[in-house]
């Protein structure tokens, strides 16, 4: 075994392949990472510009009371979108608070997604079926969770990969070291991807960690880390895609770092005034991921009005059947309240759900 | 129990020694206040945690620190609950008084090692001679619509942990009195700030006058049964008092403000005078400090009962969601029908 570390490190710059301009990056080709194919940008491309109606559909709905919070991904799209497309059926995706998008993109139900924020119930969508682990809002601590999915699969001789997301913030929470240390000890098919939105609520990077990025994280537990443009659709296909290749092949845990940034403020009930300047989120503007992969695709003939028409269509379609999907006011059960608690409930909790049975009786009879 | 009798500043520039200053103030404000107090007067006492800087947290109980009494004093952290409290520790250890926020009830497990097997048994492991005055603020309990993971109403694993001091005040007074008193004490505090009161007004008087840390208040007298609540329960309890008057019967409230340590006399006298008692709280009832209360109080008053006390609280599930919260906290009806089942006919 060596113990050389150079082999851990992230590349001195975060890979790209595609620049603000939409261009492909000169020389970017002959990398470690050779670009992902035409199809695969065309429908990241659709899927892109889904994302970004989600996203703005469900913080308009935030406005009319249909929500009561959203922590919106605008922004931070082209990462929502590749955690989920590089995905096979069988794998799992542990998303946080903020990766609503990449759990639709896994094929969960927009409107079930959002349940948790409109306050019907905790977890809107049943996990098993497209393997997507309840919304994680305590932080990092679905992190150790992810590598035990990943250690059961391997266990049970599954080919199954799971992508493992945390914020910026959340990389400082102790749970982050300690799964990456179980994954990596047990060599674990786990990618950790990290959104780096350069913020955490109110407080920066700077105040997260002195380390060289968030990629060199790994190195202390062995884990190779990757730093990408988190606003380049095609270098985060090609560079999460190599990591769940590798996990897949037997080749362990891997952590990527994507440089993005939170494009509003953490939820609509803060104040992003208060800690960052507007012009450091116009300068982020020009970084659109959704604008650098149309003009990229558009300039080589990949894509033409027509298709960008269907992929609008296919937006709206998803944001309509938010809308009405949230605008349906589901009267909740009270029953529900006691239904989930332990497999049978206990006998206190069937005393418990008389007793509103009952209070609910005397103010129908009233 | 000793409040503080120190002349405290008005705010960091100028000195009030003579007369206390009275202000209408919101619990977040009175918050604010009694921490800038505190600050001014003893250069030891720091404030940090996740977003108590520029944002002035969450609830903006910390606005302004950083800006009036620099970053020194006032500062963000890495965003880990162990961390912050376990540093908080060691500081304590060496001269600070800390004070530190746990964003949310929830956000606070993760420091829960920290709090239990130091904050809570350094004076006793080391027989007394390391001391650790800190504060760990926590804003808790329900009712403001949160979704999961911030409404917990937390109060029995701290209160069930000895070692720790556990306040829960009502009112913007109490939030003021309470947080002066937690960092001045010797001994740590978990200092709960009901959430869904954090914008409830109310006068404050400044430096205070009322009692610290171990008294009970009775908020209101009453002939026929005696309410206990504390926290976020209190203001409910009040009202189930005012309903009940309207028909006749005469409600007494006793709002704990301190959980740890607790006030036996105060709370044992109120019951005495009823001869019935109904606890109130927002936690699950199973193994709470409701539980708590009844048993403490059936013990040492059980020739003056007339009937067993009742308990009135949260079902013993998990927080619910905001669709379903209402049917999980104490409401006014449950509390009326509590008392009237105390069994009056006899
Ligand atoms: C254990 C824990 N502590 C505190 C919080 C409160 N909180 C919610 S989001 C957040 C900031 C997280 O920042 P980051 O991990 O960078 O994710 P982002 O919100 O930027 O996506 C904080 C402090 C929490 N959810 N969980
Ligand atoms: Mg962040």
């Amino acid at each position: 075994m060596t113990r050389d570390p150079s082999h851990l490190l992230p590349a001195a710059e975060p890979v790209a392949l595609i620049d603000a301009d939409g261009r492909a990056i000169k020389g970017a080709d002959g990398t470690a990472y050779p670009a992902p194919d035409d199809a695969a940008l065309v429908k990241a491309l659709g899927a892109l510009l889904t994302a970004r109606r989600l996203n703005d559909q469900a913080y308009a709905l935030v406005r009319q009371g249909r929500l009561a919070v959203y922590p919106s991904s605008h922004g931070q799209e082209a990462c929502q979108v590749a955690a989920a497309q590089v995905l096979d059926e069988g794998d799992w995706l542990f998303p946080t608070y903020r990766d609503t998008v990449a759990a639709v993109g896994r094929g969960v139900d927009p409107v079930e997604a959002l349940s948790l924020l409109k306050g019907d119930w905790h977890c809107g969508y049943d996990p098993h079926e497209h393997h997507v682990a309840p919304h994680a809002t305590p932080l990092a601590t679905q992190l150790p969770h992810a590598v035990g999915v990943a250690h059961a699969a391997t266990l049970r001789g599954e080919p199954t990969v799971v992508m493992a997301m945390c914020g910026d913030g959340g990389t400082s929470e102790g749970d982050f070291h300690e799964a990456l240390n179980f994954a990596a000890v047990f060599h674990a098919p786990v990618v950790f991807f990290i959104q780096n939105n350069g913020y955490a609520i109110s407080v920066p990077l700077s105040r997260q960690t002195a380390a060289p990025s968030l990629a060199h994280k790994g190195v202390g537990y062995g884990v190779p880390g990757e730093r990408v443009d988190g606003n380049d659709m095609a270098a985060l296909l090609a560079v999460l895609g190599a990591a769940v290749a590798r996990a897949r092949a037997g080749g362990g845990p891997q952590l990527v770092e994507a440089l993005t940034y939170r494009m509003q403020a953490h939820t609509n009930a803060d104040d992003a005034t208060r800690y960052r300047d507007d012009a450091e989120v116009a300068a982020w503007v020009e970084r659109d991921p959704i604008t650098r992969l149309r003009t990229h695709l558009l300039d080589r003939g990949l894509i033409g009005p027509e298709q960008l028409q269907d992929f609008a269509a296919e937006a709206e379609r998803v944001a309509t059947h938010l809308r009405d999907g949230l605008n349906r006011d589901v009267e909740p059960d009270p029953a529900d309240l006691f239904a989930h608690v332990y497999a049978t409930p206990t006998p206190q909790l069937r005393e418990q759900a008389a007793l509103v049975a009952d209070e609910l009786s005397r103010e129908g009879a009233r | 129990m000793t409040a503080v009798a120190e002349p405290m500043t008005a705010s960091p520039a100028k000195r009030v020694e003579t007369e206390p200053e009275r202000g209408t103030l919101s619990m977040a404000q009175a918050l604010n206040r009694a921490l800038r107090d505190a600050m001014a007067e003893d250069p030891a006492v720091v404030v940090f945690g996740e977003d108590v800087g520029a944002l002035g947290g969450v609830f903006r109980v910390t606005d302004g620190l950083t800006a009036d009494f620099g970053e020194a004093r006032c500062f963000d952290t890495p965003l880990a609950e162990s961390g912050i409290v376990g540093m908080a520790v060691g500081m304590a250890m060496n001269g600070m008084r800390p004070v530190v926020e746990m964003q949310f009830d929830a956000f606070a497990y993760p420091a829960f090692e920290q709090i239990v097997s130091h904050v809570a048994k350094m004076r006793n492991r080391t027989r007394g001679r390391v001391a650790l005055p800190m504060v760990i603020r926590v804003p808790y309990a329900g009712g403001i619509g949160g979704v999961e993971h911030h409404c917990d109403s937390s109060e029995a694993y701290y209160a069930h942990t000895p070692g720790l001091h556990v306040l829960a005040p009502a009112t913007p007074a109490d939030a003021y009195t309470l947080l002066r008193a937690a960092i001045a004490s010797p001994d740590p505090v978990v200092f709960l700030e009901p959430k869904k009161l954090y914008w409830s007004k109310g006068e404050v008087e400044m430096p205070s006058r009322a009692p610290g840390i171990g008294s009970a208040v009775v908020r209101r007298h009453g002939t026929d049964a005696t309410l206990i609540a504390y926290g976020p329960a209190v203001p409910v309890a009040l009202d189930a008092a005012e309903a009940a008057a309207r028909e006749g019967r005469s409600l007494q409230v006793v709002d704990l403000r301190s959980i740890v340590p607790f006030d036996d006399e105060t709370v044992c006298a109120a019951v005495r005078s009823t001869g019935r008692a109904v606890v109130v709280a927002e936690a699950a009832g199973f193994a709470g400090v409701s539980a708590e209360i009844v048993a403490r109080v059936t013990e040492r008053c059980f020739n003056a009962l007339a009937a067993p006390i009742r308990r009135v609280g949260g079902f013993d599930i998990p927080y619910p969601p905001p669709k379903l919260e209402h049917f999980q906290l104490p409401g006014v009806d449950r509390i009326l029908d509590a008392v009237d089942d105390l069994q009056w006919e006899q």
